[in-house]
């Protein structure tokens, strides 16, 4: 569909949470859709850790149909006939928003000198853009997983920007399981002899150690039901096993082209910056440790949607945030889903999303 | 649609603009009834296909166990809670009161009359477990854990303190008067306040 594609710079530098600034900093965007003229229209869809701005265009290396095009599109629940859909990548990242792949002011590459992110500051980046472009209060902030951070921020530490909040599979803090699996991912990475303390741009990139960390990662996306039925015990191209190690199992095999897959697109850098960004997330922390007082106050409508097969961040992270809601006397809609898929449900087929989400946002 | 007796009573008694809580909300008949009324509304029920559905018509409606999530709702923090014909299913109908009289300033509960003469016949005569108009669900299955007669109720309002501010009673879609109501009313609406 149709899509712009643009990179805006902010016009000054970017204060972050850790006590340092971004000098320069770059956020890559695509819209969908027609701003209408009083700039009420818009919605900002924020991004999962590995996704990136098109989510409804092609993607530009793997020439892949955007992320949620199921969702974003003429006459779909997102509808672009309506809003003005708006996606920017997060600062960290690596799809044209700054991040530890770009160039610092000495011209070469940040690497492990880029300062750490949070959540936050990948939020403050948005609003700089919705400054940029002249857009006062979102129709709505849209976001799952780490999406979902990203929209619970907003709405915690920008009440004033977006009308409605929606919240999907996604939590207000990061667990200690959540957190053990990062740091899985994170020493995959690092114990790559090519990750070589970060600097590895313009050579060998620490592929082996990024595929290992996405597979791993890919794991907690699904549910233990959707690998049985899509996989089972089934062999891979072959009538009996091998007494080796190559991937007899096709659940092997399709995790390795799932961890290959993603060298090509991502940056192992990023991997490590987006990671840790979600691990320090702790809305209740920002707020004085009571997560009701991140709301107070709110004139937000919210809507929070978990799937009964997510593990990663399961219904009981979504009811926290919503007894929060509750407490700070917040308009809040609330449903667990049902669909076998796992995290990943939010990205597949499920009309029931569709319906609440369609409905939500009117 | 027309909305079944007891919730056309609480929506034509509720004050329009008013913030209400609705716990069981079912499909949002009601709900959506007030909000037309220019009520603050939201909603608590267990099905999550009922939320669905009145999320999907931009209710705020969150999926829970009004047993157990009432708790997160801050004091008086509406002007009216609604329990429509689920009081029965509460686990502890006595702290349901309870809470519905903290959260919000008024009370609206409806309920079936467990002592209509139709359910005292079929105990007295058949020695069976009613099976009515309304109480339609056999005994091995229904929700109604807690059968509650009009006589009841109005013990239980007088010792939790609550006043009864209006009542309304009904057989089927026809009011009944309040004298004799205990046997020949199927169901009953009561607006509390303490």
């Amino acid at each position: 569909m149709n899509a712009h594609s643009q990179t805006l710079t902010l016009p000054g530098p970017l204060l972050l949470d850790g006590g340092g600034e971004l000098a320069r900093v770059e956020v890559a965007y695509e819209t969908y859709g027609d701003l209408n003229a009083d700039r009420s229209n818009a919605i900002l869809l924020c991004h999962a850790l590995t996704g990136d701005q098109y989510v409804a265009s092609a993607h530009p290396i793997t020439g892949k149909p955007g992320w949620w095009e199921r969702m974003v599109g003429p006459g779909k629940p997102i509808d672009t006939a309506r809003f003005h859909v708006i996606c920017a990548n997060v600062i960290g990242s690596c799809m044209g928003s700054t991040g530890p792949a770009s160039e610092a002011s000495d011209g070469s590459a940040y690497a492990m000198r880029f300062p750490v992110i949070t959540i936050r500051d990948m939020v403050r980046a948005h609003v700089g853009l919705l400054d940029a472009l002249g857009i006062g209060t979102l129709h709505a902030v849209v976001g799952g997983s780490m999406g979902g951070m990203q929209a619970l921020s907003l709405a915690a530490n920008w009440p004033e920007r977006a009308s409605r909040v929606l919240v999907i599979a996604s939590t207000s803090r990061h667990s200690a399981q959540n957190i053990a699996f990062h740091e899985l991912g994170r020493q995959a990475i690092m114990a790559d002899p090519r990750w070589n303390d970060g600097n590895y741009y313009g050579g060998e990139a620490p592929d082996n150690g990024l595929a290992v960390a996405r597979m791993a990662a890919h794991i907690t996306y699904l549910s233990e039901e959707a690998l049985t039925e899509k996989f089972g015990r089934n062999l891979q191209d072959r009538e009996a096993k091998s007494f080796g190690f190559d991937a007899d199992f096709q659940v092997e095999s399709y995790l390795r082209y799932q961890g290959s897959g993603f060298t090509r697109r991502f940056d192992a850098n990023s991997y490590l910056y987006i990671t840790r960004a979600m691990d320090y997330f702790d809305l209740a922390e920002e707020h004085g440790g009571k997560l009701a007082d991140a709301f107070a106050g709110t004139a937000s409508r919210f809507c929070l949607v978990s799937f009964d097969s997510d593990w990663l961040y399961p219904t009981s992270e979504s009811r926290h945030v919503v007894h929060a809601l509750n407490a700070a006397g917040a308009a809040v809609s609330f449903v667990e889903l049902s669909a076998p898929h796992g995290h990943d449900s939010f990205l597949l087929d499920v009309p029931a999303l569709d319906r609440v989400i369609g409905g939500f946002l009117g | 649609m027309s909305l079944r007796p007891d919730l056309a009573v609480i929506a034509a008694h509720v004050d329009p603009g008013s913030r209400v809580l609705d716990i069981g909300c079912g499909d949002g008949a009601l709900m959506l009834a007030l909000r037309d009324a220019g009520c603050d509304v939201r909603g608590i029920e267990l099905d999550g296909a009922c939320v669905e559905r009145c999320v999907s018509q931009g209710l705020s409606v969150v999926q829970g166990d009004a047993d157990r999530d009432l708790a997160d709702y801050p004091d008086k923090g509406f002007d009216y809670a609604v329990l429509s014909q689920t009081l029965q299913t509460a686990s502890r109908p006595d702290r349901m009161l309870d809470e519905l009289l903290r959260v919000g300033t008024r009370a609206f509960v409806s309920f079936p009359n467990f002592a209509h003469w139709r359910t005292r016949a079929a105990l007295m005569f058949g020695g069976r477990m009613p099976v009515t108009r309304a109480i339609p669900v056999s005994w091995y299955e229904t929700q109604n854990i807690h059968h509650v007669t009009i006589k009841d109720f109005r013990e239980l309002a007088r010792a939790k303190g609550a006043t009864i501010a209006r009542d309304w009673y009904f057989a089927g879609e026809r009011p009944v008067v309040r004298a004799g109501a205990n046997s020949r009313a199927e169901f009953a609406v009561f607006e509390l306040a303490r």
